[in-house]
């Protein structure tokens, strides 16, 4: 089974005195969706950079199934923040960029496009110019564009957080259909604390100066959507207020209310 | 919500105001108001009446203000028969054979040099402080020197339009170059791209907008560099056809010379824009 591992890393930028993030310790297996939480400064970015292979760690060890992180690469897909999608292609050639650089046909790499434009419910939109769309449909694009490399791990980077609330709210849905339907290993980084308790398999808590782990929630509230039951109901339930309240204490502890 | 069944019934809004649920009054165009294009087009009529006043109640010598009509006159003439040997379109396709002629070698150069500056610290330590001592040098200045290294045919007056179309080109690039987004570097890497890849699916995309961009100001700055660069030993050209005709006081000549030259600048500028925004109609949407 594939397994990102980050052992006792610590993450030091130029000109820092002290190391943004400190011996932190990560796995991610095969189907898990693991979220960092943290406040600002707590390094969740920094590590989910080291997972992509934009960043090399000071100290300690990347890899993927044994293999160091050394680069980026498609078994790695990133989602960011401001979809970096490439506005001189289409949706459907954003989508098939991957693909492309595979060698993939013409004709058989729209016809995957398209399947995958369809799982994150653009279908007919294949045509539209990146402008032409939605914060929240260019996301999605965002989305199927990682999942067209077949990663054996998506990195989202804060994916929600330029969306307004009410698209968020549907787009947390769509990310649980979308892991669901791909399994790979998911490590997401968010500010959103109903975001994190939705998805995640595993929450993996960070405090900064110098960014560690704190706390680690196993919630089993996406499994329930996934199960079937309606997502308000879900939001609605006491055990998701208490958990709330629980991460909530968790992320702050320490700090004056 | 106020607003909406407010909209939906005006006719209750004029009989009685409620003065909380009024807004702002409407910020609407009084139909008086006319637009920035009228202006321009009532200022260049008024100037064309003025000049054609000036001219036919000779406030002006016709040897120094020709009347519009006597311009158009020659407009036609030159048109037909032609003036120092050659008809306007034969002097128009020789400087703008020239022009272009420059340009393909300003893009030659310029579009490496500016990949070499954007892309390497070598390259940007190199070509920079040349460009730099380049950029604000008139054509006039150094056209002497052109002359006496390359003679006066051809190559010395295309040289001397190139010469000005490096820089714009070449520093345009650049910045392209330079701008492209981290993030979008980022995506094409952890999606597998390879170096050449990345160049070659990310960085030339983003950087051909602005170098479109610096071939239209290239363009125009070349046009304006026509005059100078047909100064020595031309027998064909726009500027040579203003010229001489100067030195026969030939006003009308000149004058409809420097018209002819300022349409044809202001046309290639709209072919330009056109050809960007069919090329490159992501630019600016980010």
């Amino acid at each position: 089974m594939p397994k990102l591992v980050l052992d006792q890393v610590s993450i030091r930028y130029d000109g820092q005195p002290r190391p943004a993030v400190e011996r932190v310790s990560l796995s991610i297996a095969n189907g898990e969706f693991v979220v960092l939480v943290g406040r600002s400064g707590c390094g969740k970015t920094s590590l989910l950079n080291v997972a992509a292979g934009f960043l090399s760690p000071a100290d300690g060890k990347a890899a993927v199934d044994g293999e160091p992180i050394v680069r980026p690469g498609a078994d790695r897909a990133v989602v960011f923040q401001n979809d970096a999608l490439f506005p001189w292609l289409t949706a459907r050639e954003n989508v098939a960029f991957a693909l492309r650089l595979r060698g993939v046909a013409p004709a058989q790499r729209s016809r995957r496009a398209d399947d995958l434009l369809s799982l994150v419910k653009l279908q007919g939109s294949g045509d539209k110019r990146v402008w032409e769309l939605s914060g929240g449909m260019r996301q999605r694009v965002g989305l199927a564009r990682a999942l067209a490399a077949e990663p054996k791990f998506l990195l989202l980077d804060e994916p929600l957080g330029a969306l307004d609330a009410l698209t968020r709210e549907r787009m947390q849905t769509t990310l649980l259909d979308i892991w669901a339907a791909s399994r790979a290993g998911v490590l997401m980084v968010t500010h959103g604390i109903e975001e994190a308790l939705v998805l995640a398999t595993r929450i993996v808590v960070l405090a900064p100066h110098p960014g560690h782990v704190v706390g680690v929630f196993e919630p089993t509230f996406g499994r329930r959507y996934l199960a079937g039951e309606p997502i308000r109901n879900i939001k609605a339930d006491p055990a998701f207020a208490a958990a709330r309240g629980d991460l909530t204490d968790a992320i702050f502890q320490g700090e004056p209310a | 919500m106020t607003m909406s069944s407010y909209s939906e019934r005006p006719v209750a809004k004029a009989e009685r105001p409620d003065p909380v649920a009024v807004p702002w009054p409407p910020v609407r165009r009084r139909s008086g108001t006319v637009s920035a294009r009228t202006i321009s087009a009532v200022t260049l009529l008024a100037l064309l009446l003025a000049w054609t006043l000036a001219a036919r109640l000779q406030l002006v010598s016709p040897v120094f203000l020709p009347s519009p009509l006597a311009v158009w006159g020659k407009f036609l003439s030159v048109a037909q028969q032609g003036f120092v040997d050659a008809t306007l379109f034969q002097h128009l396709v020789a400087s703008l054979g020239r022009v272009f002629a420059a340009l393909a070698a300003a893009v030659l150069v310029g579009v490496p040099v500016g990949w070499a500056i954007g892309a390497t610290t070598i390259g940007r330590g190199i070509f920079d402080p040349l460009l730099e001592f380049l950029r604000p040098i008139p054509p006039l200045a150094y056209l002497p020197l052109i002359v006496i290294w390359f003679g006066i045919g051809e190559p010395s007056k295309v040289l001397v339009i190139a010469i000005a179309m490096l820089a714009p080109i070449a520093l345009s690039t650049a910045a392209g170059v330079r701008g492209v987004s981290r993030e979008r570097i980022n995506a094409a890497r952890s999606l597998g791209a390879t170096r050449v890849q990345v160049v070659r699916h990310v960085v030339l995309p983003s950087a051909l907008p602005s170098t479109l961009t610096g071939l239209r100001i290239a363009l125009g700055a070349g046009w304006t560099t026509l005059v100078a660069a047909e100064l020595v030993a031309a027998t064909r050209g726009l500027g040579f056809m203003i010229q001489s005709a100067a030195q026969f006081l030939v006003t009308d000549v000149v004058v409809m010379g420097i018209l002819v030259i300022a349409a044809v600048a202001f046309a290639l500028e709209f072919v330009i824009r056109r050809i960007e925004r069919a090329l490159v109609p992501w630019a600016g949407r980010d």
